[in-house]
Parts: C-alpha cells; sequence; structure tokens
C-alpha cells in the first residue's frame, strides 16, 4: 500500500481588535447505531412513525421496566473502534447520568462514562491534496438518545414524543486536535465517511442520525504548542460547548462566530463562562443554554440494572477480520493501483458506491480514463439532475463499452460525450447504438482525403495563408470534420491536412 | 373444620386435589376475611372479580386434572409488584392512579401457577421503612397485640401489609420484596416465615425499582413448606432482566426432608450487640441448640465489617433509589401538581414530586442525591461499594470454610408499637434492619423462621442465611428448626 | 462534614423536591444525622478493595436486534396525566 505523507495544515488565525487568535477545537459527535431495534428494549428505531408509538415500557420508563442490551448495537461499537483503529476495552460497563428533562423519562440517560466500550483511536482528516490533519480519538462510548421536545404545537405547553428515546448512539470524542472551522467540518465528514463505509451509522444528519457538540476555545498563537507539550490544559482557554449541531454549513459558521464572541469578550478584558451554548443559524450567534446549565452535577454512578460488559477477544477478531476496506486504504490503493491523483481518488472513495462504480468501470481498462468519464462526465451528469451514484441510469459495464470504443478509436473524445448522452438518457448498449447510429469514426483516409481535396480546392486563399502560417493548419481540420459529421478519426484527418499543405 | 382462610398452602392443595374443598369456596373464604379487616389496613386494593375469575379457572384445571402447584390458592399481592389493570401504587401518592398495562413477571409466574389474587397488600411507601407508617394508605395493624394491652403494633416493614394479611388469615401466603429485611423483619414481627432468595433468583421486572443492586422478591407464608411452594412459583429465569440468573429451579418443596444432620451452622459472634434483649439472646441460643439436637454441628464463625452493613447500605440503598425514583415527575403517569399561573417545568417537577412523595421517601431520595454527588461519589458512594465487598467476602470465607449456614436472630426486639418511633431519629428506625441487611449487601437467602413468645406475647423469630444459589437446603435447615421450635401460636382475633 | 441549610436547598433542587424555606434547617440537621452514622465507614481500610459492581456476577445478557416491542400508543399514553394528539404535554420547556 502507497504510505502517503501529509503536511500539517495550518491553524486558523482570526485577526482580533487588538492580537491574532487561533482555535483549539475538540468535537463530540453522537452517531445513531443502524439497528433495528433500540439499545435496551424491542422498540423499533425507525424515523418519521407516528408520535410514541416506537415505545416499549422501558422506554418511557414504566415502573418496575428494565433494560436488555442489544447486542448488534455492541457490535457495531466494536466495529466503529476497529475502523478508527482504536483499543477495544473486553470490559466496558454503563453508568446513568442523572437529570431531569421531559424527553428523559427514566430521569437518567444510560451511558458509559467511567469504562467505554473504545479508547482511544485517531482519523485522518485531509484538507487537501498533501495536506490532513491527524485527530486523535479520545473514546467512543454506547449510550441512549433522549426523545423530543416539541416545543412550537402550543404556547404554554411542550409535547413529547419518546420514539427517539433509547435509542443507541456513539458518541464518539475527540481530542482537541482540530485548529479551525473547515477542519471541524472535514473531521466530521471523514468520520462520517469511515461510519458508512463500516455501515454502522448511516450518517443522515438531516434526521439527527448524526450531531455534533462542538467545544470551542481560544488562545493565542503559540500556547497550542505548549498546551502539546505538557498536555495542560491551562494554556488554552475557557472552552464553550455548542450543542446538537446537524449540519457541515452550521457547524462551520457556528464555531466562526462563537471565536468571534470569545474575542471580543477576552480582548474587551473579560473572560469567558464554561457553559453550554446553542447555534441559532437564522440570526448566526450561539447563545446560552439556561435549562442545561441549572442541573449540571449529572451524579454519575454504576447501572444497578446492569453487569458489566465483557465481550471476548475471539469476537473483536472476528469482527475485524469481516471489516471492509476503509477510505485511506481504499484511496491510496486506487493511487497505486490505477495511477489515480490524490485528488480523484479522494472523489471517488467518498462513498463505497462510487468507488464500487469506479472500479467497476476501471476493472481491465485504463484507470485514468475510467476515472475522468466516471468524475467528469458521470458525476456532472448526475449531479444536473440531484441523483447519486446509485441513481445512474449508466451501468458501469455501459460507462466501461464507451470507454472501450474510445480506446479502439472507434469513436471520437466528442463523440463519446454524445453517445453518453444517448446512453444516460436513453439507455442500450454503447457498441450497438454506434453501429445503429453511424458514429463510428471515419479512418478510411481515401473517404478523407477526398473531402479534404475538395477543401483545398475550394479555398485557394486560405491555403495560401497556412502554407505562411501552420498554425492556420487547424482551419482545414475543423472543415473537415464538419464534412464528416464529425466521424473523421481526428489523429487522420491532421495527419493529412500537414501532408497536403507542406506540399 | 378449621376456617378455609387459615389453611396453609400445602394443606389448601391438598385439599383441593382431593376435591374436598373447591378453589372457589377458599377463596371466598378469604374475600368475606379480607373484607372484614379494615382494622388492620393490610389489603388496599381489593380484586373480588379477579379473584373469582381465577378460582373458577382453577378449579376448571383441578376438575380437568391439570393443576399447577399454586392451582387455586388465594394469596395477597404486595402494592410494590405491577398487576395489569389493578392500581399498583407502591403506596405512595406519586403513584396515585396508576395501573400498569403489564403484569410483573412475579405474578405472573404465581398467576401461571394458577394462584388467585385477591388484591393489594399495603407497605411502606416504595418499601422504604421497617413499620409500615409510611404508606400512603396509613399504618398497617399487626394482628397481634401484647398480652393484655389494647395498642396498635407495627407489622413491621416494608411488607407489612403481607405480614399482617398472612397472620390474620386473610390469604393463604403473599409476596413480599426484601432491600434489607423489608420480608424478614416482618415475617419475624407477625409471627410467619419469609424468604428473601439469593439475588437474582427472581426478576425485578414489574417490580417498583427501590435499590435494584439489593432489591429481590420472596414468598411471606404461614409455614417453611409453603415458602418452598411458592418460591418455587415465583422464581426462574427473565430474560427481560439482565441480573436474572439463568440457573434451573429446583423441586425446593421436595428437599424438605428435616434431615440437617451433619451441616455445620454458623453463629456469628458479630451480632451479638450490645444491648441485645435477654429474650432475643436466649431465642437465639435455644434456636442453636435445637439445631444441634437435630444433628446440626453448632460453630463460631466471625463476620468482621458486620458492623459496617447497615452505614454501607444507607448509601448504597438511598443512592439508587434517588435515580431508581427519578421517573416519577409528573409526566407519563401518577400524579401532577395542580400549578400556579406561571409554573414551569421545574415548578411542575418539584411541586409533583414534593407532594407525591412522602418525608422518608423525601429524605432517602435527598441523602441518596448528595451522596452522588459532585465531590462525594468517591468518600461515600464507592466507599459504600468497597465495603460491600469486604462484607460479602466474609460470608464467602465462612462458607470456604465448610459452614452449610448461619443463625441470627431475625431482629433486635420484637414488634413495637405504632408511633413509638415516630419522634425518634431515622437512624434509630434504621437499626430494625441491623441483622436482615447485611444479606441482601452479600446478595444471599435469608430466612426467617417464628421461634418463640416474648413475655409479652409477641412472636420472634429467626434467621437462617444460606449459601448462594441453596435456597433447597437453606429451606430444609428452616424446615428442621420450624418442627424443632414447634411454633403454633396465633394472634387472637379482635378485628 | 456538616450539612448547612444552603447544602440541604441545593440537594433539594437537585433531586426536584421543594422544600420551603423554614423547613430547610430541620432538612439539614436530619441529613447531619444520616450522614454522621453513615461516617463509619472511614472507619474500614478498604485500600486495594474493589467497588462491587454486581452482587451475583454473571455474563450481561444480550438481545438480538429485532423489533419485538413498541406500537402501543394507547398503552404507552394510557396513565398520563395530560396527553394531546399523541404526545405527553408538559408545562413549557424554555431551552
Amino acid at each position: 500500500m502507497l504510505d502517503l505523507t501529509y503536511e500539517t495544515p495550518k491553524p486558523k488565525v482570526i485577526a482580533g481588535a487588538k492580537h491574532d487568535w487561533e482555535l483549539v477545537i475538540g468535537m463530540e459527535v453522537h452517531a445513531q447505531v443502524s439497528s433495528n431495534s433500540k439499545l435496551f428494549s424491542g422498540a423499533s428505531t425507525k424515523f418519521g412513525a407516528e408520535p410514541n408509538s416506537n415505545v416499549a415500557f422501558v422506554d418511557a420508563a414504566m415502573p418496575g421496566m428494565l433494560p436488555v442490551i442489544n447486542e448488534y448495537c455492541v457490535e457495531q461499537a466494536v466495529r466503529t473502534g476497529l475502523g478508527l483503529k482504536a483499543e477495544i476495552n473486553l470490559k466496558s460497563a454503563f453508568d446513568r447520568k442523572n437529570y431531569f428533562y421531559p424527553d428523559l423519562p427514566q430521569g437518567y440517560q444510560i451511558s458509559q462514562l467511567y469504562e467505554p466500550i473504545v479508547g482511544e483511536g485517531e482519523i485522518l482528516v485531509e484538507m487537501g491534496p498533501g495536506v490532513a490533519r491527524l485527530v486523535r480519538v479520545e473514546r467512543i462510548h454506547m449510550e441512549q438518545d433522549a426523545g423530543k421536545s416539541i416545543h412550537d404545537m402550543d404556547p404554554n405547553m411542550s409535547f413529547v414524543d419518546l420514539n427517539r428515546t433509547g435509542v443507541c448512539l456513539m458518541e464518539i470524542v475527540s481530542r482537541p486536535d482540530i485548529r479551525g472551522p473547515e477542519e471541524a467540518a472535514a473531521y466530521v465528514t471523514k468520520l462520517r465517511q469511515i461510519l458508512r463505509y463500516l455501515g454502522t451509522c448511516d450518517g443522515n444528519m438531516q434526521n439527527g442520525n448524526l450531531r455534533a457538540d462542538v467545544n470551542v476555545s481560544i488562545c493565542r498563537p503559540g500556547q497550542y504548542e505548549k498546551y502539546q507539550e505538557t498536555q495542560d490544559f491551562s494554556h488554552l482557554g475557557t472552552r464553550c460547548e455548542i450543542k446538537n449541531m446537524n449540519s457541515m454549513r452550521f457547524i462551520q459558521a457556528a464555531i466562526e462566530v462563537e471565536a468571534r464572541r470569545q474575542i471580543a469578550i477576552v480582548e474587551a478584558g473579560g473572560s469567558v463562562d464554561q457553559e453550554t451554548r446553542l447555534y441559532d443559524p437564522d440570526k448566526n450567534e450561539t447563545r446560552s443554554m439556561r435549562s442545561k446549565e441549572e442541573a449540571h452535577d449529572y451524579r454519575y454512578f454504576p447501572d444497578p440494572d446492569l453487569m458489566p460488559l465483557e465481550i471476548e477477544q475471539a469476537w473483536v477478531d472476528d469482527i475485524a477480520a469481516s471489516l471492509p476496506e476503509l477510505p485511506d486504504a481504499k484511496k491510496a490503493r486506487f493511487m497505486t493501483d490505477f495511477g489515480l491523483s490524490e485528488y480523484d481518488a479522494n472523489v471517488l472513495t467518498a462513498e463505497t458506491s462510487s468507488a464500487a462504480y469506479f472500479e467497476a468501470v476501471a476493472e481491465g481498462r485504463d484507470g485514468k480514463l475510467a476515472a475522468n468519464w466516471v468524475i467528469n462526465e458521470l458525476f456532472g451528469r448526475l449531479k444536473k439532475e440531484d441523483h447519486d451514484i446509485t441513481q445512474s441510469p449508466v451501468s458501469p459495464a455501459q460507462l466501461g463499452g464507451i470507454i472501450d470504443l474510445i480506446a479502439s478509436d472507434a469513436i471520437s473524445g466528442k463523440i463519446a460525450k454524445d453517445l453518453f448522452e444517448i446512453v444516460y438518457t436513453e439507455g442500450g448498449d454503447p457498441a450497438q447504438i454506434v453501429e445503429e447510429r453511424g458514429m463510428k469514426q471515419v479512418t478510411d483516409t481515401g473517404a478523407i482525403e477526398a473531402a479534404l481535396d475538395e477543401i483545398i480546392a475550394a479555398n485557394p486563399a486560405q491555403v495560401e495563408k497556412a502554407k505562411e502560417n501552420p498554425k492556420l493548419a487547424g482551419w482545414f481540420v475543423g472543415q473537415v470534420m464538419k464534412a464528416t459529421g464529425g466521424k473523421a478519426n481526428p489523429k487522420a484527418v491532421n495527419q493529412l491536412v500537414a501532408q497536403k499543405l507542406n506540399n | 373444620m378449621t376456617d378455609l382462610n387459615s389453611l396453609t398452602l400445602a394443606d389448601a392443595r391438598d385439599k383441593l386435589r382431593a376435591g374436598d374443598v373447591t378453589s372457589t369456596e377458599l377463596t371466598e373464604a378469604c374475600l368475606s376475611a379480607v373484607d372484614a379487616s379494615g382494622a388492620l389496613n393490610a389489603f388496599v386494593h381489593h380484586t373480588p372479580d379477579i379473584a373469582m375469575d381465577q378460582a373458577k379457572a382453577a378449579d376448571a384445571r383441578i376438575a380437568a386434572g391439570d393443576a399447577p402447584a399454586m392451582c387455586g390458592l388465594p394469596i395477597g399481592i404486595k402494592d410494590l409488584f405491577c398487576t395489569k389493570g389493578v392500581p399498583s401504587q407502591a403506596a405512595s401518592r406519586i403513584l396515585e392512579g396508576f395501573k400498569p398495562e403489564y403484569e410483573s413477571t412475579v405474578s405472573q409466574n404465581l398467576f401461571d401457577a394458577g394462584a388467585v389474587m385477591l388484591g393489594k397488600l399495603n407497605m411502606d411507601e416504595f418499601a422504604m421503612g421497617s413499620s409500615n407508617e409510611t404508606s400512603v394508605y396509613g399504618n398497617v395493624v399487626n394482628p397481634w397485640r401484647r398480652t393484655g394491652d389494647d395498642a396498635p403494633l407495627t407489622p413491621g416493614g416494608s411488607s407489612g401489609g403481607s405480614a399482617s394479611a398472612v397472620a390474620a388469615d386473610l390469604c393463604l401466603a403473599a409476596t413480599g420484596t426484601d432491600t434489607g429485611g423489608s420480608i424478614r423483619q416482618p415475617a419475624a414481627f407477625a409471627g410467619i416465615t419469609g424468604i428473601k432468595p439469593t439475588y437474582g433468583r427472581c426478576s425485578r421486572w414489574g417490580i417498583v425499582a427501590f435499590a435494584s443492586s439489593l432489591d429481590q422478591a420472596g414468598p411471606m407464608t404461614k409455614t417453611v413448606r409453603d415458602s418452598a411452594i411458592m418460591l418455587e412459583a415465583m422464581c426462574g429465569y427473565d430474560p427481560k432482566d439482565s441480573t436474572s440468573a439463568e440457573l434451573a429451579v429446583p423441586n425446593f418443596e421436595a428437599m424438605l426432608t428435616g434431615d440437617i444432620k451433619g451441616k455445620k451452622i454458623g453463629i456469628p459472634k458479630e451480632y451479638r450487640m450490645d444491648g441485645m434483649p435477654a429474650e432475643i439472646e436466649k431465642l437465639w441460643a435455644d434456636g442453636a441448640d435445637m439445631l444441634r439436637a437435630a444433628g446440626a454441628e453448632i460453630v463460631d464463625i466471625s463476620l468482621p465489617h458486620t458492623k459496617y452493613a447497615l452505614p454501607a447500605y444507607y448509601v448504597i440503598a438511598p443512592a439508587e433509589a434517588s435515580s431508581n425514583l427519578a421517573r416519577y415527575d409528573g409526566v407519563r403517569y401518577g400524579h401532577r401538581a395542580t400549578l400556579d399561573a406561571g409554573d414551569g417545568i421545574t415548578e411542575m417537577y418539584e411541586k409533583t414530586r414534593a407532594e407525591g412523595f412522602g418525608p422518608e421517601v423525601q429524605r432517602r431520595v435527598m441523602v441518596g442525591t448528595y451522596v452522588l454527588s459532585a465531590g462525594f461519589y468517591d468518600a461515600y458512594y464507592n466507599r459504600a461499594r468497597r465495603v460491600r465487598t469486604l462484607i460479602k467476602k466474609d460470608f464467602e470465607d465462612v462458607f470456604a470454610a465448610g459452614v452449610d449456614a448461619i443463625l441470627t436472630p431475625a431482629t433486635p426486639s420484637a414488634a413495637f408499637g405504632l408511633g413509638e418511633m415516630a419522634d425518634a431519629d431515622p437512624v434509630k428506625m434504621y437499626l430494625n434492619d441491623v441483622f436482615t441487611v447485611t444479606v441482601n449487601l452479600a446478595g444471599l437467602p435469608g430466612v426467617t423462621v417464628p421461634a418463640g413468645l416474648d413475655t409479652q406475647g409477641l412472636p420472634l423469630g429467626l434467621q437462617l442465611i444460606g449459601r448462594p444459589w441453596e435456597e433447597g437446603d437453606l429451606l430444609n435447615t428452616a424446615y428442621a428448626l420450624e418442627n424443632a421450635a414447634g411454633f403454633v401460636a396465633k394472634p387472637a382475633k379482635w378485628w | 462534614m456538616s450539612i448547612d441549610k444552603d447544602t440541604a436547598a441545593r440537594v433539594a433542587k437537585l433531586a426536584r423536591i421543594k422544600v420551603e424555606e423554614d423547613a430547610l434547617p430541620a432538612l439539614a440537621q436530619e441529613f447531619n444525622n444520616i450522614l454522621g452514622f453513615i461516617e463509619q465507614l472511614n472507619e474500614v481500610n478498604v485500600e486495594g478493595v474493589e467497588p462491587m459492581t454486581s452482587v451475583t456476577p454473571m455474563r450481561l445478557k444480550r438481545r438480538v436486534d429485532e423489533v419485538s416491542d413498541g406500537n402501543q400508543q394507547d398503552k404507552v399514553l394510557a396513565n398520563a396525566p395530560d396527553a394531546r394528539e399523541g404526545f405527553f404535554a408538559v408545562p413549557k420547556v424554555v431551552e
């Protein structure tokens, strides 16, 4: 495998009124495990059901109800850990995080504070060709999602829906290694990509299946390096946590405005309060969440309803053996095996479906040509209709067929684009279409010569000019192409034009 | 002929199967007794319709020759058990009006075994108490009175309604739950038998949780044999409870041979407390003599951390309770306070819980909240869990040395008067559990057997503690003790 | 360790139990009595002793990932003090 070396990206610098400032960002990403039923109950996890219909008595915290863990969720957490090259803890345990909120029926969330199932891992976050940051993952733990409170259905009441209550989340906690809003978005993008490769989370941010809490602080240039040396957080500023963001755009915007807010406070001689904040995209500002602040003594203790979770190394090994090829490896392989640029390899490996499509097209063909066609023609065309690769009307075999026709000089690149459009809109076998519609390239030099002779005869003045200035030969090439309906082999035309004009 | 309601489970079962009596007759006799027992305040929700339906069904099964272990036997169910469609309030105002849409595993097991439910039994609110004085339904009265004294006595707690009902022959047996002694202490105060099985033997699913790592259900019965019959019907592996043991349930009754020759019975010196009444001390010595006479070897043992069991319990139980009781918030079921204009969600919680929980529950929830709060977790909760490890190890060491069971007094006194402790420090009330609470902390089975009367004519009990999962062997030892003690006294009917 | 009125008020707040101002001193006193009793635990040498996690250790049971529950909106809401349009209704929560 190609061992890529990367340059570390420069931290984002924001100029304050008095100084330059850098950002320090840590993320807690909540990823919903793609499971059929909830972490501790047999109720469905399906999105969009009638309110309070995907609710077991356990989820509603009816008296005397008890949790029983979903083994599949454990497996997915382990799989995720392995995908992030993390330590898997064979023994983990569940703790109760106690607080009152109407969408938290038990009055506690079952989580893993003291002994999480996954320990230290890492994520390589690419910021452009040759530039990437290795972000350390501190831990991954499993926990229950809360329900949903709806505040806008009634002026005086909030309405509570417990459908989401108890769905299994993986909380993936990074170290404060992220140094700017773009990096933060790139981190979430990369993490999402890995989760989707692993199949442990569908990454649907719109439905809230992937959400991020972002810890932001500011520091003067140089301070972060001191923190790195000592791991002493006192070199960094006080952080604020922006809760529950489910769009890459909002994540970037929120970090930016939050950093500017903190800079303004500090430069005015004030100090930042450590608190939980909410981002309001309409006003593009963050504001303090009072309700969450009141009760921050969570009184964690081991859940007595659940024994510690002990898993076997052999089971972990089996999961490891079943891991798919992950983005970094796939990308490196594409670069090595197909000679792709890092950029193209990144684009093609963004989703497993596009990577698989590309591989099917590139199989036995020129990799670079295949990549060009997939990225430029196919993706471009799909994008016009807001489709993704899984909705492509052109199969890899069809696109491969078009590429084969180019490679065998049967059609020109220009004709190939027309052919692609036909296959895209009408379907059919490319070779057959070329045959039936007479799109085949004319390589018969006799026919080309005849056409050229006619043009030369009709344009003596042009011939004289072209003889003086060879650059004007292109005009004759164009005329021949026009006369042959674009089917003449451009290489052959070029050669003939050069020959005739030099005579 | 004896009143049908005063029969033991075993006798009633045999008569039912012999066709001498029907479940309908038994049930009617019990329902009449229940109706006439208002002064005891033991039954708080009566379910005569369910009872009669179940009795008729049981009679049909008996007639068809398909009679499971508890078929047709009328029992009472502690209010802590969720029973489908029947008020289940844990004797708390906060669960006012709550009718579960589900049946607890233990009560379902009993119904599957053919048992008949007469109604729900009074208890201390959320099982927090040792005198049944914390119930929203009011105090339960013990059918026993001191000789020549009409003063109402406590039946103990928290399963006080169960103890009172069984002792007064309102039902043949009752379910109880035991977190720190809540089966064994009231059983002793009421002159009946009660066993708390090994933690994990009975499913906790559908039983209102008090302290999850300590709670266990168990039977409260008139005899050891009845406890064996009923425990077998109640317990068993339940996939809905992650702490339920995946172990086969033995035929406990078949293990009651009365033969304890060669068994080693330990007498823990740490249970000889300062100021222990002479009567209790004598009862304990007599118990040891009886077991010795039955062929057991009596050995002195040491359980060095006994003294710390009660303080450890009063960290662990309130801590777990503070979290378990957080769900009573007025949102999804039970009581919700009437709010003033402008009250928000926090006011709703605070008023609902202040109105819904009685003083003892509030006290324990707040103590539990405190010991788990930031900065105190290690000093209190983790320390208590470490001490718990040591307490369990004390027992493990003794069992490893060959001891089969441990004999102790059940309670430090006989039943006391209702209201007598009203002004006492809560800690004084907690001392009632001093002999029983170690068993919960160590997860062991413990049984109390009535062994004599004190000078005032009140029953006194002895406790036997067994090895984990050895309820059968423990019950057999209790059976030998019961045979030797020959306790037959009954409270004179005054209610 | 002595609990004062303010601590008692903080604990009551954390437990979401309304305690009237004039009841706080008595509550603090009760806490102190109970905590005084608990403090005996400090006499025990617990060095190197693991806190108990489960009193009867066993392998944590697992469920298979099937939908086996739910679809019972009526039963879930049956006991609710205030249910509207399939939701539990509570006084407005300000975030």
